[in-house]
């Protein structure tokens, strides 16, 4: 089976100074990767460097085995195939939660508004959201909003989705429902690649962890294993500062 | 209180004023916020940057804006003779205040985009958005409220500068105002023009500021 997503040596720097340094990383079809790792490790920019939201120094990001360059004209089409959920939902403001979903599908892609509309009332539906559709975000809750968010990047048929920390902006009470949404969509097969600090929820829902610390991937294995009998030191004083 | 001819004259004036304001405030936005628009886009940090554009845009808008809208008025005295044929009356008086108001509209403009938060430009870029996309859907829309403020303001402002034209014989009441109160001493009838310009001004901000916080869906 081909990968997804491979990257290869990619190498990222903010002026002059090293962000991510030679991280190579593969997402087969149907894998849930989840990205762990202190706070300013590089996993925030590691994921916004695969949709090219951020330029890379060096190195390649492929999907579906064909490079991903941010300023080449295919750019635009490469990011519809893959979907993104931000920490601050970035729900657009000024139109409803309908409006939020079918733009995309309806602009970007053209596809027809009565489908985009029918579909979205669905994905909503199964979010436990289709009562809100004629709302505004304001008028939501923070775990509402994200869930909106959610539903956004799937109707765009993503072939991989990448969730940046995505409950960390929430109330602990509204952290739960949405992680149980992006559990049912691991469940039925989805790619996903997850950057969290919800470690019983990594555990839970990752077919493999990946630890990053300073910008390289220093241990990457089975969620059991990392959990229980992290291989290297630095994993271990990074799961120990979660125990009080 | 007053004559049939100084009505009319007054209510001519008040025709004028309008034509004169509402006329180059919409070919000010014809210019200014195609301008602005480029201004955000370029600017460092915005979806494509270029600084030698902006650089040449934004001192091009502060060389007009540090103008003196009278100095500009008579600078511009042949060009608006070439445009409109004559620089009095209130169609000549449209085109030194389209002018000033451009880079003025683009300044609004910019800024009012300048407040559209990156997280969700960066949200619809990440979905494939084009930049013309961004910018027709995301952009002017998210960025209406401040846009509709900024066009009140500048409305008002447009109204002032036409008053101002007056003392060049600009027409509209600023020159009913200049000629009878300030030449003939005749107080009450710039008293009427300036109460005029008044009520005028009032309603054009309270309008602009009702359809601002109608078309806000950010708070309530």
């Amino acid at each position: 089976m081909d990968p997804i997503l491979t990257v290869e040596h990619l190498h990222k720097e903010f002026d002059g100074y090293t962000v991510l340094d030679d991280v190579n990383m593969t997402v087969n079809p149907g894998e849930v990767v989840v990205i762990v790792g202190p706070s300013g490790c590089g996993k925030s920019t590691f994921l916004r460097c695969l949709n090219g939201l951020e330029k890379i120094e060096d190195g390649k990001v492929l999907l579906d085995g064909k490079i991903i360059n941010p300023t080449g004209v295919d750019i635009a089409k490469d990011r519809q195939k893959i979907g993104m959920v931000f920490q601050s939902y970035d729900l657009f403001p000024h139109k409803t939660i309908l409006q939020n979903i079918t733009l995309a599908p309806v602009k970007v892609q053209g596809r027809n508004k009565d489908e985009a509309v029918r579909e979205a009332v669905s994905l909503l539906e199964r979010v436990g959201l289709s009562n809100k559709k004629d709302q505004y975000p304001r008028q939501l809750s923070g775990g509402q909003k994200q869930r909106v968010a959610i539903v956004r990047a799937l109707i765009m048929h993503p072939e991989i989705l990448l969730f940046d920390e995505v409950t960390a902006a929430l109330d602990p009470e509204m952290v739960r429902e949405v992680l149980e949404v992006v559990l049912s969509l691991a469940k039925e097969g989805r790619t996903m690649l997850i950057v969290t600090h919800e470690m019983a929820f990594a555990r839970a829902v990752a077919d493999r962890i990946v630890f990053i610390d300073g910008g390289r991937i220093v241990e990457e294995g089975r969620p059991d294993e990392f959990f229980t009998d992290p291989r290297t030191e630095r994993a271990r004083r990074f799961l120990d500062s979660f125990e009080y | 209180m007053f004559d049939q001819k100084i009505i009319e004259m007054l209510l001519e004036g008040i025709r004028d004023t309008l034509y004169m304001t509402l006329v180059s405030a919409l070919m000010g936005y014809a210019v200014g916020l195609p301008l602005g628009v480029v201004l955000n886009v370029t600017r460092s940090g915005g979806l494509k940057p270029n600084r030698i554009i902006y650089r040449i845009l934004d001192i091009f808008c502060n060389i007009i804006r540090s103008i003196p809208f009278l100095i500009l008025l008579i600078l511009l005295i042949p060009f608006t003779r070439a445009l409109v044929g004559q620089s009095y009356g209130s169609t000549a008086t449209i085109v030194p205040l389209v002018v000033c108001a451009a880079p003025y509209i683009a300044r609004m403009v910019e800024s009012a985009l300048n407040e559209v938060d990156a997280g969700v430009i960066e949200a619809a870029r990440a979905m494939g958005a084009s930049n013309m996309q961004i910018i027709l859907k995301v952009l002017l829309v998210e960025a209406k409220t401040s846009l509709v403020t900024g066009a009140t303001i500048t409305t008002g402002v447009l109204l002032g500068y036409s008053a101002m034209s007056g003392t060049v014989g600009g027409g509209g009441l600023g020159d009913i105002a200049v000629r009878y109160g300030y030449y003939r001493w005749k107080t009450d009838i710039m008293l009427v023009t300036v109460a005029l310009l008044i009520i005028i001004f009032q309603i054009i901000q309270n309008l602009g500021m009702k359809v601002a916080s109608g078309i806000d869906h950010r708070k309530k």
